[in-house]
C-alpha cells in the first residue's frame, strides 16, 4: 500500500464513493446521537468503561490465566497465538485434522487482522464470510473498508451486480430477476449463506468480550447469521485478541450498553450471543479458543498508546472522522481504518520501518472528535501526536526531510525573541519583495477581498498549499513593530499601517 | 500573548485585542520575549524542536497575572501539551515553570466571560456574521457557547448560523500540507456552508484555520470576508474595523 496522502488522492477524486461514505456516516452518526442523547449517566457510563479496560489492561496476565483455566474447566481447549501465523497455523491444524476443504465465518476483525482466510486458501481450505456486508465484501474480492460496515463504500445497486456476477462461483447463483431492493438483496444473500450453514462442519469467530471469571465467550451482532455460525457447526475455533478479556460476567452490563449505542445506534443489538466451552447434545461439541497476541503485548507497553487497547470496535470514531468521510476506509491500508486505525496499526505493528504506517498517524486534522464520541474515552489525538512524535524520533538518524529542516530552523527562530524579531521584520520585507515580483511574468499575484494582496501560486513544496488556496502576502509591518513604534498601542498615529 | 501567527500575517488581530482589553479596562503588555507556543512542533511530533520554544514561552509569561490568546489552537497547546514537552525535557524547573503558567492562560472568550465576566463588550458591527467555532476551542478547551454571547452582544450585528458548524475545516497544521487534498477537500465543504448562509463576514477565533479558508474563498473569488473574533469585539461606533482588510 502507498503512503496515506497518495492513498487518499484515489479516494477524493471518486464522487461516488465519497457520496456513498457522506450518505452512511452521517446516516449513522446521526442515529448514534440521537440514542446516546436518551442515556442520562452516558459520560460515566464511558468513564465506567475506561476504568473496567484500564482495570483489566493492569492486570492482564493474571486475567489471560483465569481465562483459560475457566474456559478449559468448561471443555474448551485453548491456545497461545504470539503472531498472525501461529495463529492462522492452529486454526488450518484443526481444520485440517477434521478433513474439511471449507469453513464459514462469522465477521471477525481479529482473523481479518491475521489475513486468516488468505492463510486457509493456501492450504485448500475455502472460508466463506457470512456476515451480508462482509459476503459482499468477499464476493466482490473487494478489502473491507469500515470496521462495522465492511461494505460501507458500496451502494445498492453495486450490491446487486456483485451477487449477480459472483454468487454462482461459491455456491447457490443469485436469481437472475434480481432487483436492488434491500429485501430481494437480503434475501438472495440469506439462501446463499443457509446452504453454507447447513454444509459446514467447521465454523470460525471473533469474540467482542471474553469473560475470563465464567468463560464465557460473547458475540454482539445484527443479521443472525453469527449466530448460525456459533449453533450450527461441529467444530468452532474462536480468533480472540488477548485485550477482550473482561475480569467479570456483571462487567458485561456496562459494555452491552456502550456498544450497540455507539456502533449500529440501537439501544440494543438484534443478537447477543454467549457461549461458555461445551454443552453436550447442544451446538459445537469441540470448541477451540486461540488467544491472539500479535503485537497486543507491545502496545501495552507503550504508557500513551496503551489506551487503545480499551477499543471494542464500534467504529464511532470513523463515522464521525472528517478525514475518513473523504477518503473512506481503503487509504489506510489496514483492516482498521480510520481515526482508531490511524493509532491502533503503528501501534501493533510499531512504527520506523513501514513509510505506509508512518504516514497514518498524520492522517488527521486532530479535530477531536473521535475522542469526543469514543465510548471508552480513548484519547486519540493525543495518541496521534505522541506517535507522530515516534515517527520523527525513528528518523533522526537519517536524511533530513524538507520538514526536519523546517522544524529545526523554527525552532531556532523561536527560542530567541531577538532572532524572531529579526524574521518578523524580514517578513515586512518580503511584503515589499512579492509586491514587486508579482508583476513579473510566473508569479501570479491577486488579491484579497477588502484588497489584501495575496500570492495565487507558489514554487516547490509551497503548491502543496497554493494549488488551491491563495496566501496573504505578509503585512509591510507586524504586530511587534507595531507595538514598539506606537509605544505599546498608546500612540497609534506613530505606528505605520499594515 | 500573541501568536506567531498572527504577529507576522494578521497583526489588526493583535491591535484589535490590545484596543479591546484596554477598552475594558485590563493592563495590557505585550513581553516582547514572546514568540510561539510551539504547536507546529508539537503536533507535528517534533517535541525536541519544542522544547526551547515552550521554555520561552514560560520564561516571557512569568510574573504576569493572566496570559490572553486569541486563539483557542495555542491555548489548547499550552494547556495540554506544554507539559508533555517539559516533561520530555527532563528539567524539573521547566516542569514547574509550565505548571505556573499553562492555567493562567486563557482563550480571549474564556477570558473576556469567566473572568472579566462580560458579554457585551460595547462593539458595534454592522454586517452580517456567520460563526466557525474552531475545533480546538470547541473540543479542546470547550469554550461553549462564549463566542457566541459575545457576538450576540454586538449592536447592528447580525449573526446567522452556519451549518454543520462543527465539522473540521481541514486547516489542522501541517495536516494542510502533508495531506493537502484531505485538507483541501474539507475546506470546500466549509466554505460552501458558509457562503451558503449569505453571511459577509466568516468570524472565527483563530487565523490559522481562517487562513485557509480565507485562502480557499479568495481563490472562488466568493467576496466573502474572513476576520477574526477579536477585530469585530474591539470595532466600535467611532472606530469601526475594517471588513476582510
Amino acid at each position: 500500500m502507498p503512503p496515506f496522502p497518495q492513498a487518499a488522492h484515489t479516494a477524493l477524486a471518486d464522487t461516488q464513493l465519497r457520496s456513498n461514505l457522506r450518505h452512511a456516516t452521517h446516516t449513522i452518526r446521526d442515529k448514534r446521537q440521537r440514542v446516546v442523547d436518551e442515556v442520562d449517566q452516558w459520560e460515566a457510563l464511558r468513564t465506567k468503561g475506561a476504568q473496567v479496560k484500564d482495570d483489566m489492561l493492569a492486570h492482564l496476565d493474571e486475567h489471560l490465566l483465569t481465562l483459560e483455566a475457566s474456559l478449559t474447566a468448561r471443555g474448551a481447549i485453548v491456545h497461545w497465538a504470539r503472531d498472525a501465523a501461529e495463529a492462522c497455523a492452529i486454526v488450518a491444524q484443526v481444520a485440517t485434522d477434521h478433513g474439511v476443504d471449507e469453513v464459514v465465518k462469522v465477521k471477525s476483525m481479529a482473523t481479518q487482522e491475521i489475513e486468516l482466510n488468505e492463510a486457509l486458501a493456501a492450504q485448500g481450505i475455502a472460508a466463506w464470510e457470512t456476515d451480508l456486508a462482509e459476503l459482499i465484501v468477499q464476493l466482490g474480492d473487494d478489502l473491507p473498508s469500515h470496521i462495522l460496515v465492511p461494505a460501507i463504500h458500496r451502494n445498492r445497486s453495486e450490491i446487486r451486480q456483485i451477487f449477480l456476477d459472483h454468487m454462482a462461483g461459491s455456491g447457490r447463483p443469485a436469481p437472475a430477476d434480481l432487483t436492488d431492493e434491500p429485501r430481494e438483496l437480503a434475501g438472495a444473500a440469506r439462501l446463499h449463506l443457509r446452504e453454507k450453514f447447513l454444509r459446514a462442519k467447521v465454523a470460525v469467530s471473533g469474540a467482542n468480550f471474553a469473560v475470563a471469571e465464567t468463560g464465557t465467550l460473547v458475540v454482539v451482532e445484527s443479521e443472525g447469521n453469527g449466530r448460525m455460525c456459533l449453533t450450527l457447526p461441529e467444530v468452532l475455533i474462536s480468533v480472540v485478541g488477548i485485550e477482550k478479556v473482561l475480569p467479570r460476567f456483571a462487567d458485561l452490563d456496562t459494555f452491552l450498553q456502550l456498544l450497540p449505542r455507539s456502533s449500529t445506534g440501537e439501544r440494543m443489538n438484534p443478537y447477543t450471543s454467549m457461549w461458555s466451552g461445551i454443552t453436550p447434545g447442544d451446538g459445537p461439541q469441540e470448541v477451540h479458543v486461540v488467544l491472539l497476541d500479535n503485537g497486543r503485548t507491545n502496545v501495552l507497553a507503550d504508557e500513551v498508546g496503551r489506551q487503545a487497547l480499551r477499543c471494542i470496535r464500534c467504529s464511532a470514531c470513523l463515522n464521525v472522522c472528517p478525514v475518513y468521510e473523504r477518503t473512506g476506509g481503503h487509504a489506510y491500508g489496514s483492516v482498521y481504518p480510520g481515526p482508531i486505525g490511524a493509532i491502533l496499526v503503528p501501534l501493533l505493528k510499531g512504527v520506523g520501518h513501514d513509510a505506509q504506517v508512518d504516514s497514518l498517524p498524520y492522517a488527521s486534522s486532530l479535530c477531536g472528535r473521535c475522542y469526543e464520541v469514543c465510548p471508552v474515552k480513548i484519547d486519540i489525538p493525543e495518541v496521534l501526536v505522541h506517535l507522530r512524535a515516534e515517527v520523527v524520533d525513528a528518523h533522526r538518524d537519517g536524511w533530513p526531510t524538507g520538514m526536519d529542516l523546517a522544524m529545526r530552523a523554527t525552532s531556532v527562530l523561536f527560542a530567541d525573541p531577538g532572532r524572531m524579531s529579526l524574521a518578523v521584520k524580514a517578513s515586512g520585507v518580503a511584503n515589499r519583495v512579492v509586491a514587486g515580483l508579482t508583476g513579473l511574468p510566473g508569479v501570479h499575484g491577486r488579491s484579497l477581498p477588502g484588497g489584501r494582496a495575496a500570492i495565487g501560486r507558489l514554487p516547490g513544496p509551497g503548491a502543496a498549499w497554493s494549488d488551491a488556496r491563495d496566501l496573504p502576502v505578509p503585512p509591510r509591518t507586524s504586530f511587534r513593530t507595531w507595538w514598539t513604534q506606537t509605544h505599546g498601542g498608546r500612540d497609534e498615529t506613530a505606528g505605520g499601517r499594515s | 500573548m500573541l501568536t506567531c501567527i498572527n504577529d507576522t500575517m494578521f497583526p489588526e488581530t493583535g491591535k484589535a485585542v490590545v484596543r479591546l482589553l484596554r477598552r475594558l479596562g485590563v493592563d495590557v503588555d505585550f513581553p516582547p520575549g514572546q514568540t510561539c507556543c510551539g504547536q507546529p512542533m508539537v503536533n507535528t511530533g517534533y517535541l525536541d524542536e519544542a522544547v526551547p520554544v515552550v521554555r520561552q514561552f514560560t520564561s516571557a509569561f512569568e510574573g504576569y497575572d493572566a496570559v490572553v490568546v486569541p486563539s483557542g489552537s495555542c491555548v489548547g497547546c499550552v494547556r495540554h501539551q506544554h507539559g508533555l514537552v517539559a516533561r520530555r525535557s527532563g528539567d524539573p524547573a521547566l516542569v514547574d515553570a509550565v505548571a505556573a503558567t499553562s492555567p493562567k492562560t486563557y482563550e480571549l472568550t474564556e477570558f473576556l466571560v469567566d473572568v472579566l465576566g462580560v458579554t457585551d463588550v460595547g462593539a458595534t458591527f454592522a454586517h452580517t456574521v456567520t460563526y466557525h467555532p474552531t475545533c480546538h476551542s470547541l473540543r479542546m478547551l470547550g469554550v461553549g457557547d462564549r463566542p457566541l454571547q459575545l457576538l450576540q452582544q454586538v449592536r447592528r450585528l447580525r449573526l446567522v448560523e452556519l451549518p454543520a458548524a462543527e465539522e473540521c475545516c481541514g486547516f489542522g497544521g501541517t495536516f494542510a500540507l502533508k495531506n493537502a487534498e484531505t485538507s483541501v477537500a474539507m475546506g470546500s465543504d466549509k466554505v460552501r456552508h458558509a457562503r451558503g448562509t449569505g453571511a459577509e463576514v466568516l468570524v472565527a477565533s483563530d487565523n490559522s484555520c481562517l487562513l485557509h479558508l480565507g485562502g480557499m474563498l479568495s481563490r472562488e473569488q466568493a467576496g466573502m470576508r474572513v476576520m477574526h473574533l477579536a477585530e469585530i469585539l474591539a470595532s466600535t461606533q467611532d472606530q469601526p474595523a475594517v471588513v476582510g482588510s
